[in-house]
């Protein structure tokens, strides 16, 4: 604790533990995000006093670590708003993450008697939240917009709280790309799961009304065509997303899904029928495309108004495409 | 790896030149350099980086700024679709 004008303030440690990490790699996967919160209000990093500076942010235990890991040797006050456990520019644009929030917290950690400038820092992230001219009036106290990434802010605090313009740019490189797979597939599952089932019921019908053997066989070569799309949409695409032509995400997704239903188409062209064939190449990037489209939620570069463009064009397609899909699949059953 | 773009021709995002102060806090807040700020006046870049996620409107103390603000998310929107609103998640 920190003894303040206002009363003690907890101390955030700036080194992560092998608990933190562990739990990171829980959210990677989807595992407990809504319970992943740290308690708002007002924290102290190293010795803080009348001076020192003061960081907004998220009460996303994820978020939390991201920044008081980058702040080693810096004596700092952290600002923890309460987004109810989400991330900053996620709650940005719910705005929990906004001018009210920001007001009333600097009001309850009686922030004018903690120190004596009246300046916040904020991630530029929580711009689309926060009106920093609306704070002002609500608090009296000025907001500047520090950097994008946790990792800048030393650099921005000592280049005066000024940040370059590539500290202001969100990019969306591999290994971040990379970090989304695990959530996007925990996330797909449970669909994926109830669409198997339906899968496999479909698959009993033939000639013989329905078999339980074509149930079980067929069925599970359906499950694996909607695996692989699902690995090209929510893998594949994002890994490539540089490197596959096209701007819109249903058009990579299902070139994505291309590639891996003529490997697949190639690899069972022995065990495969024309008809079945033809099933996969175009059941596998019709769901590649579907799933790719749905990460356009995972970005960081996509607008509202381009996703339902896309959704608009991409849509009829899609579901024209599955049901051919669909006929060659169970006409191939009768046409063995 | 840098520079992806979208769909060209979609974004909603308005500008007043006239209206504008050139504080430059549109220039700060995008995190995709739509704006730039010179000789007192800010101009748009590049419309098409635009995500629409609404934050120079909002920091706009001029109010020279508008656009319909929202997350780019195919499920969002289909969701709001299937319950028939036009709100956004």
């Amino acid at each position: 604790m920190v003894d303040t004008p206002a009363g003690p303030v907890p101390r955030a440690r700036v080194t992560i533990g092998a608990r933190d990490v562990l739990g990171r790699w829980s959210m990677r996967w989807g595992m407990g995000r809504n319970r992943y919160r740290v308690a708002p209000g007002l924290y102290a990093v190293g010795d803080p006093d009348q001076l020192s500076g003061i960081l907004v942010t998220a009460n996303y235990k994820m978020t939390f670590d991201a920044l008081r890991r980058e702040l080693t040797g810096l004596n700092v006050w952290i600002l923890v708003l309460d987004t109810r456990g989400v991330n900053v520019w996620c709650a940005a644009g719910k705005g929990t993450f906004g001018t009210e929030e920001v007001v009333r917290r600097v009001k309850a950690a009686m922030l004018e008697e903690v120190v004596s400038h009246r300046r916040l820092i904020l991630p530029q992230l929580g711009g689309p939240g926060v009106s920093a001219h609306q704070v002002t009036k609500g608090c009296g106290f000025q907001v500047v917009y520090g950097p994008v990434h946790a990792r800048d802010i030393k650099a921005f605090l000592a280049a005066g709280m000024r940040a370059t313009p590539r500290m202001r740019q969100v990019l969306f490189p591999l290994r971040e790309r990379l970090a989304l797979a695990p959530v996007e597939l925990v996330g797909l599952f449970k669909p994926a799961g109830w669409l198997s089932l339906v899968l496999f019921l479909l698959a009993g019908i033939g000639p013989g009304f329905f078999s339980i053997g074509a149930a079980w066989h067929r069925g599970l070569a359906a499950a694996e065509v909607l695996a692989g799309g699902i690995l090209g949409g929510a893998v594949l695409t994002p890994v490539l997303l540089p490197w596959l032509p096209g701007r819109a995400f249903s058009a990579k997704g299902a070139l994505a899904g291309g590639i891996l239903a003529v490997c697949s188409a190639a690899l069972y062209r022995d065990a495969l029928g024309a008809f079945h064939a033809l099933a996969l190449l175009l059941a596998l990037p019709v769901i590649s495309s579907f799933v790719a489209m749905n990460f356009t939620g995972a970005t960081p570069f996509t607008s509202p108004s381009g996703v339902e463009k896309e959704m608009r064009q991409a849509l009829p397609v899609q579901a024209a495409l599955t049901a051919l899909a669909g006929i060659f699949w169970v006409g191939g059953a009768f046409l063995r | 790896m840098e520079g992806f773009r979208y769909l060209d021709g979609v974004a909603s995002l308005r500008f007043s030149e006239a209206a504008c102060t050139g504080c430059g806090m549109c220039e700060q807040v995008c995190p995709h350099r739509v704006f730039a700020v010179a000789r007192g006046k800010a101009r748009i870049l590049d419309k098409d980086l635009c995500m629409e996620c609404g934050s120079c409107a909002t920091n706009c103390p001029a109010g020279a700024i508008s656009v319909r603000p929202g997350v780019g998310c195919a499920t969002a929107i289909m969701k709001g679709w299937l319950s028939g609103s036009e709100e956004k998640t």
